[in-house]
């Protein structure tokens, strides 16, 4: 496949020689700045593993199983602003990795995943270890190629992470053939990047932003709707997001992949909104009369049944991928740009006209009555470990050293989106678009080793931890201080919550049986083990696996039948939220049976 | 529960892609993944380098879905442009037919008849059977099949449809 990037200018040292292919790639990673590989060898990718070897730029850090490499990578990607960068062999390797590279295509996360293939000559004879690499995931990667000429090898891996970076962030892959490896070619780093068809536009529309102020200046219910898009567009957007929040008065509220744009302690922060959103924020998206989506994309689990969503506003939406845009609902204005860009230029504009924030006093009140609601309270226990209050004291105990948290799937992931209060973009890594379980843990480790210093923590479910717990022992090879909080109920929970609102409670399979003793289970890799049982032991607890400098994990046995709410049942308004336990009823219709 | 199916309509686009190994699997994927319809495709290179090639789809959809199949196209990487040719307005569109009959007697000299009067082409005869070669719009080569099968109609291979748009720009 022919590289598209167009290379304006020879750099300086024209490096005459000739080199490998694996060379050349472990050259091209180095001129990125890439500082770490994660990977898994194998016979199809030797030549790139030797080349490793006999370097020391780059560091390779070796997982468990293929799939760790991935989450790893988009946890060090998304904790960092950096791509990551994945490298496995051929076959079962790159198979193992495609669950990490759906998961970066839905969540965006930007990662280059290099595979090993057969050579050249065996490729389409079901040679050992071969498959359709460039096949299966042409359509789980943002793009993809396989290189069959070790020439075009570096100007490829450079467009590859050009592609991953720009634009709508997402995994490439490059497969990478081993006769390609080792066959010689000459490599030039590329001196500057314009690709000839793939353009993404960055600058909004200066009149379409005009109209988006003026849409705001005049609005009397306005609300901002931002999405993972502020995260990805890096830390001056999120600067913006503020100011324009701070310059409007309007409320905010945010996809789970937003979480962190807007402080969770500021007065205008309405909590997540969406299935397991808060009352308020999905009240003031459906009584809006301006909804400004920023980076987020309308999915099913924000807006729930379509033809009630928000229907007496008018919806601007910015997104760097037209695609997203009139996707799910309609808007009325369409902005395409860079999240960042298009709210700096509302920003500069709103003051250059001098508007002042719309009068939202009366909107406000509605929406402090919404928020008495208290929709996230719970019911308190004093024999058992509620989960969401687990959460909080987790968070109480934490704040101050801004931690980072990556989470598995389920309730527990809902739990800590709705009760741990994020501060700051890049702290919070979970697996939203996919809701791949497995995530959280090399997730953790991804994001500690680009952030030696600060607190890790994954907030996980018994069930989902058992998907990568062989993640342990990489911890333990490079050190790393990650701590696992398993809230323990002892069932796939959000299975079961859902078996109980459709199906009349027959839990079938939800159950966790046969669960290890995860405080030997840790001891047995080389963990410090942990298991909190009482209401009473849960600060104590905490505060030891906070004490030990070294990964720990906590086995928190948790309320086992608590359910997370508030919630809107698939297929549901907005307006028509459960907000307690008592409200669910037991078997729903076919119709509802049917919807995700 | 039935399952609803929604109102769509027919759509020619017009697509420039770079002309590297796998786009049709690309593009083809894209429609098969995303759950759109591909009633016909053609491909060939077009440009004197032989790096540009244009894909012709016809397919259906409501307003709603055709807006989507032009902006997921556009997103993808090797694609140049892409052009809705039915909502572009005044465009051409050809697609060529080769129709084999078999018969004898009357049906023989009716299908030569019809043929003439279609302005097809006789590719092939022997002394049971003809192959018609026809071009025209999607119609006309509908018609002429639907005829063929009162005279002998044995088999068809079709191109599905080429189109261009009207006027000296290109689209
Ligand atoms: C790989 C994968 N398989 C299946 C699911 C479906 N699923 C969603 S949540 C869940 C249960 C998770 O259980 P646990 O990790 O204990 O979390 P809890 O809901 O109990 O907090 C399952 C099976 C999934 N999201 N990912
Ligand atoms: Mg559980």
């Amino acid at each position: 496949m022919e590289p598209s990037l167009i290379v304006s200018e020879r750099s300086v040292e024209e490096a005459a020689v000739e080199r490998s292919g694996a060379e050349i790639l472990i050259e091209a990673l180095t001129d990125l700045g890439v500082e770490f590989v994660f990977g898994y060898p194998g016979g199809a990718v030797l030549p790139i593993y030797d080349a490793l070897f006999r370097q020391s730029g780059i560091r390779h850090i070796l997982v468990r199983q293929e799939g760790g490499a991935v989450h790893a990578a988009e946890g060090y990607a998304r904790s960092t602003g950096k791509p990551g960068v994945v490298l496995v062999t051929s076959g079962p390797g790159a198979t193992n990795a495609i669950t990490g590279i759906a998961d970066a295509l839905m969540d965006s996360i930007p990662i280059v995943v290099i595979t090993g293939q057969v050579p050249t000559a065996l490729i389409g004879t079901d040679a050992f270890q071969e498959c359709d690499t460039v096949g299966i995931t042409r359509h789980c990667s943002k793009h993809n190629y396989l290189v069959k000429d070790p020439a075009k090898l570096g100007a490829i891996i450079h467009e590859a992470f050009y592609l991953a970076t720009s634009g709508r962030p997402g995994p490439v892959v490059v497969d990478l053939p081993k006769d390609v490896q080792v066959a010689t070619a000459e490599y030039r780093k590329p001196a500057a990047i314009s690709h000839k068809t793939y353009r993404p536009q960055v600058e909004p529309d200066s009149a379409l932003i005009e109209a988006a102020v003026e849409m705001l200046a005049s609005a009397e219910r306005p609300i901002l709707y931002t999405g993972g898009g502020i995260i990805n567009a890096g830390p001056e957007a999120t600067r913006s997001l503020r100011e324009l929040a701070e310059l409007t008065g309007a409320p905010v509220t945010s996809t789970l992949m937003g979480l962190g744009a807007l402080p969770a302690s500021s007065a205008q922060w309405l909590g997540m909104l969406g299935m397991h959103g808060t009352y308020e924020a999905n009240m003031a998206m459906n009584r809006a009369d301006l909804i400004l989506c920023v980076g987020a994309r309308f999915d099913d689990r924000v807006t729930g049944r379509l033809d009630a969503f928000s229907p007496t506003s008018k919806k601007i939406h910015i997104d760097i991928d037209r695609s997203s845009i009139n996707k799910n609902v309609r808007v009325h204005l369409p902005i395409v740009a860079d999240a960042g860009r298009a709210l700096a230029r509302m920003v500069e504009l709103w003051r250059e006209r001098q508007h002042k924030a719309p009068d939202t006093r009366d909107w406000w009140s509605r929406i402090t009555g919404w928020r008495a609601r208290n929709s996230l309270d719970f019911p308190p226990s004093a024999s058992e470990i509620m989960p969401q209050h687990a959460i909080r004291r987790l968070w109480e105990a934490t704040k101050q050293r801004s931690p980072i948290i990556s989470t598995e799937v389920g309730q527990h992931q809902m739990w800590a989106a709705q009760h741990f209060g994020f501060d700051a973009p890049n702290k919070w890594l979970t697996s939203g678009g996919l809701g791949t379980m497995g995530y959280g843990l090399p997730a953790a480790i991804g994001a500690q080793l680009g952030h030696p210093d600060a607190l890790v923590i994954d907030i996980a479910g018994e069930a989902s931890i058992l998907m990568n717990i062989q993640e342990m022992s990489t911890a333990v090879q490079y050190r790393l201080p990650v701590k696992v909080f398993i809230l323990n109920n002892e069932y796939m929970g959000m299975v079961r919550q859902w078996q109980e609102l459709t199906y009349s409670s027959r839990y079938s399979e939800s159950y966790s049986q046969a669960l290890p003793d995860f405080v030997k289970l840790a001891e047995a890799y080389g963990w410090k083990g942990l298991r909190i049982e009482k209401p009473d032991e849960l600060d104590g607890g905490i505060a030891a696996m906070l004490a030990h400098d070294g990964p720990v994990m906590v086995d928190c046995r948790v309320a086992k039948l608590a359910n997370c709410f508030p919630m809107i049942p698939s297929g549901a308004a907005h307006t028509e939220m459960i907000l307690q336990a008592n409200e669910v009823s037991g078997e729903m219709d076919d119709e509802a049976k049917a919807l995700v | 529960m039935r399952l609803k199916a929604e109102a769509t309509e027919r759509h020619t686009l017009s697509i420039l892609v770079d002309n590297e190994a796998g786009i049709l699997a690309r593009i083809a994927g894209l429609f098969s993944a995303r759950g759109y319809n591909i009633e016909s495709l053609t491909v060939a290179d077009v440009s004197h380098d032989l790096a540009v090639s244009r894909i012709t789809i016809v397919t259906s959809g409501s307003a709603h879905v055709m807006e989507q199949i032009l902006a997921q196209l556009e997103r993808l990487v090797p694609v140049h442009k892409v052009t809705d040719l039915t909502s572009l307005g005044p465009h051409v569109e050809r697609e060529l037919a080769l129709v084999k009959v078999a018969g004898t007697g009357e049906h023989r000299i009716e299908a030569m008849r019809l043929a003439d009067i279609y302005r097809a082409r006789v590719l092939d005869a022997t002394t049971g059977s003809f192959v018609f070669e026809l071009t025209g719009g999607t119609e006309k080569i509908n018609t002429f099949i639907d005829l063929m099968r009162e005279v002998g109609l044995v088999e068809v291979a079709r191109t599905g449809v080429v189109a261009i748009a009207r006027g000296r720009e290109a689209a």
